[in-house]
């Protein structure tokens, strides 16, 4: 059905573990699909849910948060920070009709390359699979008058 | 000289806004001094029509309260919009999509069926509304749905935004002040789009409780157990917006023992309010596992109508995909 989509996901990557990590799969030569955009945060724990929110209001598929495994953080125990937020945040995007898997959280450090570029390899099949999202803006939430939602129900 | 008009309009309202106004006591009588007020549907007769055959422009100032939810209100919107120079969104449902807004959670279909076919309405007939009819004497109309509720400067310009739920009296005597002084040159309006009879820091700010370090193993509820009067209320586990919530209501929920739910809206540059105290409230949890991080969730059973209670159309999302799929 979506043989030419090509999904967009924003991914946020920790500047020490993860960031790295895309790093050097680009420095071993791996190979990913070119649909993850890449957004350097200093730390995992930097995740606004306002970042999130604004990605998928703005078009984007899929959203990846990336940091340092729990106990690497190099500020101690801000990716514990992170994990919680993306625990609350999958449920507030699944309340607004979001699924779920279009928000995901990925442990990878510096040395895990192979990891990172299998694991981004995977999530976009999965958001191709899932389709695509176009998020509405409200500029595009304008009422025509031919699709009256209570005349709808009434007929 | 005749005096400057004032008007005064409620779309999707509850009517607390009107009733925050008459609440500033003898202050109401300086409106009527200073103002000759033309049209408040709530205070006094006054037709469409009439606000329709004024001339653009001609009203000074026009507090808008209520959100847009069907085309009567945006219709208004438009009109007042025409004949004002200063529109104020006026409470959290014109600034933000206030209470009303909690309906982009769910579709037009369901909400109707909630209000017409549920086990406590008597409908025998199954009666639904109908946005025409064909009467004998003519054709009937009533104002439509939209499928998702709209903030108001989702569609007219504002010139400026007071928020809260309602906005506190004291807080809008202050503004009937300004407003009278600026008639008489005796200060200036504020920029256009500024946010009036507020404050610029948090709810926090202004409450009186004693915060430490938070950490929470349990969310609770206010009817659950009995909170220590001096304490954080968020420190105790319980769901306190204060913390995301814009300033200027003098924190008077929290000094009450009753949790902040956020009616001022974000703070000064918080582009979403429901992701700022959902950051907030994330950050206090104190678990590194998982699983137990998912049960202490547990105990806040609708994020998104929590986080969002006052200002769901105003935030990134405006608007859940069952909502806005009931175009379709």
């Amino acid at each position: 059905m979506n043989d030419k989509f090509e999904p967009l996901i924003i991914g946020f990557t920790c500047n020490w573990c993860s960031y790295r990590a895309a790093d050097s799969a680009g420095l071993g030569r791996l190979k990913y699909p070119p649909n993850i955009r890449l957004i350097r945060l200093m730390c995992s724990g930097r995740i606004d849910t306002t970042f999130v929110l604004q990605a998928f209001a703005n078009g984007a598929d899929a959203v990846l948060i990336s940091g340092c495994h729990p106990g690497d953080c190099h500020y101690v125990e801000q990716n514990y920070k992170a994990q919680s937020r993306f625990l609350l945040m999958r449920r507030l995007i699944a309340q607004m009709g979001i699924e779920p898997q279009r928000l995901q959280l990925l442990w990878a450090s510096a040395a895990e390359g192979t990891i990172f570029a299998a694991e981004v390899t995977r999530m976009v099949e999965e958001i191709r699979k899932l389709g695509p999202l176009n998020w509405k803006s409200s500029q595009q939430l304008t009422v025509n008058s031919k699709q009256l939602a209570a005349a709808e129900v009434a007929a | 000289m005749s005096k400057p008009k004032f008007a005064m309009y409620w779309a999707a309202a509850c009517g607390g806004c009107e009733i925050a106004v008459l609440n500033t006591h003898e202050k109401i009588l300086d409106v009527d001094a200073n103002f000759d007020v033309v049209f408040w549907p709530v205070a006094m007769d006054a037709k469409y029509k009439d606000v329709e055959a004024m001339e653009d422009k001609s009203i000074l100032l026009t507090l808008f309260n209520g959100a847009i939810r069907n085309d009567e209100n945006e219709h208004i919107a438009h009109l007042l919009r025409r004949k004002s120079q200063i529109l104020v969104a006026f409470g959290a449902c014109a600034t933000q999509g206030g209470i009303p807004g909690l309906a982009n959670l769910s579709n037009t279909k369901s909400i109707i069926d909630t209000a017409f076919s549920t086990i406590s309405t008597d409908n025998p007939f199954d009666t639904l509304p109908m946005t025409r009819f064909d009467a004998p004497e003519g054709e009937l109309t009533i104002p439509t749905l939209y499928p998702a509720v709209k903030s108001l400067n989702q569609v007219v310009p504002v010139d400026y935004y007071m928020p809260g739920c309602p906005p506190e009296s004291h807080q809008i005597a202050a503004v009937i002040d300004l407003v009278v002084q600026v008639l008489q040159g005796k200060a200036q309006l504020p920029p256009t789009g500024a946010v009036i009879g507020a404050g610029n820091s948090s709810v926090c700010e202004e409450c009186t409780r004693t915060r430490n370090e938070k950490k929470i193993v349990k969310f609770a509820r206010i009817q659950d157990f009995k909170p220590d009067p001096n304490i954080c209320l968020l420190e105790q586990g319980i769901l306190c917006c204060g913390s995301a919530t814009r300033s200027g209501c003098g924190a008077v929920c929290p000094k009450a023992a009753v949790p902040c739910v956020g009616c001022y809206g974000a703070t000064e540059d918080s582009p979403d309010h429901g992701a700022r105290l959902l950051n907030a409230v994330a950050s206090v949890i104190d678990s590194r596992d998982p699983n137990e991080v998912e049960k202490i969730l547990d105990g806040i059973p609708d994020p998104a109508g929590m986080f969002y209670r006052f200002g769901m159309p105003g935030s990134l999302l405006r608007a859940s995909k069952a909502a806005w799929s009931s175009e379709q």
